[in-house]
């Protein structure tokens, strides 16, 4: 069974209509890259999956529970976390506070020292910077708080959208390591990218996505392989 | 004039000034949070000083009308969240505006009807009557208090928004409903909270208030012109702006009322104006 499903799903802004039955499988513990030009409908599909569209009609069904009638903050609590294009670190809040708002819906089970000392280990770069402010960091640690506050309460799928967007090739490279590692803990990863050779090398599979349409599927060394497609649909 | 007298009409100030700074706080956490423009704000205080003479009649103790009351409004207001606010969200910032501003009329003239026109005395307490001497002169004994329950009041709300859980989901879902969203918090639960104790705030400033003044259903009207006044000074969402404001304006209109005291209600407009030019957005506010 699929971890996550979406089927025939269509969404709208206002009167324009995005997505045109977008039918995507991510399956328990794989990566898959979403990849596509700007504008293809990649984050609007991830907003679908979260919940944060205003009008979207079809199915999506996580972990075997349909998500369609459950708002965003429930779907979080089935285990799928967001990290979002625009990282959102909230201002005016220390980096540890930040990491904490991950850890507020969470009810049992996880002490909230020990996650946040575990995390740390993680990301060095925030480990030192844990009492400063965290909207005043540089993007790319911005970036790995983001997706820090989406890891602390162990989810069982991530969705990031473009995380290596604007961020030090350095940087980009030890997000590399962590999403390995975290596939190989079990996470499932829908990788959002325009960094299409990066997101092909780190998942299974890949999705292009254009003008609200999946337009090729296949694994990701055969997408890799195959530049016609990724010139057709992935050039700028 | 002797330094006694200015002693003890600053000391007023401060006992007026802790009473607009509870009604500000309150107007302040349910802008900031949920962008709402309360009007019903002025009603609700004067609905409270209502409510604490109520239940202080009842039960035949002042310290159940300061108790009670406050919730009780305080539950009231999370039935208005709940039932007429909730559906604007996500509209014209207006909307909220115009319903609450119906709303204020609705409370006046539903007052009006169950206790009259006229202003109904609200007798202090027997254990806070009097003045009591502080070394430096004579104050009323009920001031001071009212000064200490606004202090133990605002020390508690510090520390429910910078030491709890609960806290935290507030001060970061002012700033981004959609990440606490997003991160598992079922946000409309915690505006229906936030604007009760924004409510509630009104009300306990009302109750303080009633032993000071007579109570009639006009009183929320200047009240709401001046907490205004005290969150535009203090700064937009600042809850710190709104504290010193709040002590500032309140100490600005009694002092005034000690040489001219026609003059009170301008002076706190004076003082407004005055400190807009120098800081456009107030005191604390936060520049863009
Ligand atoms: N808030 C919005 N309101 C209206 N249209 C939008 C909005 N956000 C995105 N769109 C439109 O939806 C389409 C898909 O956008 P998006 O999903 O953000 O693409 P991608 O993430 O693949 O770059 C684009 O044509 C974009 O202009
Ligand atoms: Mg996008």
């Amino acid at each position: 069974m699929a971890m996550l499903e979406i089927k025939d799903l269509h969404a709208w802004y206002g009167a324009s209509h995005i997505l045109h039955g977008v039918s995507i499988a991510v399956g328990q513990g794989e990566v898959v890259a979403l990849v596509g030009r700007n504008g293809a409908g990649k984050t609007t599909t991830i907003r679908s999956i979260m919940g944060l569209m205003p009008r979207m009609t079809g199915n999506i069904s996580f972990a075997g529970t349909d998500l369609m009638t459950l708002q965003a903050h429930q779907r979080f609590r089935l285990g799928l976390a967001y990290v979002p294009e625009d990282r959102r670190i909230v201002p005016g809040l220390t980096v540890r506070e930040n990491l904490q708002l991950g850890l507020v819906a969470s009810h049992a089970g996880i002490n909230e020292r020990d996650a946040i000392d575990e995390i740390a280990e993680s990301f060095p770069r925030l480990k030192e910077r844990l009492d400063q402010e965290g909207a005043t960091m540089s993007g790319g640690e911005q970036q790995m708080l983001a997706i820090a506050r989406a890891m602390i309460a162990k989810p069982k799928m991530i969705l990031l959208d473009e995380p290596s967007e604007g961020i030090m090739p350095v940087l980009v490279e030890e997000m590399g390591v962590l999403f390995r590692r975290l596939r190989d803990q079990g996470v499932t990863l829908l990788l959002v990218e325009q960094n299409v050779e990066w997101a092909l090398r780190l998942a299974d599979r890949a999705v292009i996505i254009d003008q609200g349409e999946v337009v090729h599927e296949s694994s990701s060394a055969a997408l890799l392989a195959d530049k016609a497609i990724q010139e057709r649909y992935c050039a700028v | 004039m002797d330094a006694e007298l200015i002693l003890i009409q600053l000391f007023s100030g401060v006992a007026l000034g802790a009473i607009l700074v509870i009604t500000a706080l309150g107007l302040s956490i349910i802008f900031g949070m949920l962008g709402v423009v309360n009007f019903a704000h002025g009603a609700l205080f004067m609905v409270g000083a209502y409510g604490g003479l109520w239940v202080a009649s009842l039960t035949g103790s002042f310290w159940w009308g300061l108790l009670v009351a406050p919730i009780m409004i305080g539950l009231f207001g999370m039935i208005i969240e709940w039932l007429l606010v909730r559906p604007l969200y996500g509209r014209s910032v207006d909307d909220p505006l115009l319903l609450t501003f119906g709303l204020s009329y609705v409370l006046v003239e539903a007052v009006r009807i169950v206790f009259g026109n006229d202003g109904i005395p609200f007798p202090t307490p027997s254990q806070l009557t009097g003045v009591a001497n502080l070394g430096i002169g004579y104050f009323p004994i009920y001031r001071l208090f009212v000064i200490v329950v606004v202090a133990v009041v605002l020390l508690l709300l510090w520390l429910a928004l910078e030491k709890t859980k609960f806290g935290l989901i507030v001060r970061a879902g002012a700033r981004d409903p959609t990440i606490m969203r997003v991160l598992g918090v079922n946000i409309s639960k915690v505006w229906l909270l936030v604007f009760g104790v924004g409510v509630g705030l009104a009300a306990l400033g009302g109750v303080l208030a009633g032993p000071m003044r007579t109570v009639n259903p006009e009183m929320g009207s200047l009240v709401l012109i001046e907490a205004f006044v005290v969150t535009v000074i203090g700064g937009l969402g600042s809850l710190l702006g709104s504290v010193v404001a709040g002590l500032l304006v309140g100490i600005a209109i009694s002092m005034t009322a000690l040489f001219a005291p026609e003059l009170g209600t301008i002076v706190m407009f004076a003082l407004m104006a005055l400190i807009l030019l120098v800081r456009p957005r107030g005191l604390f506010g936060k520049t863009a």
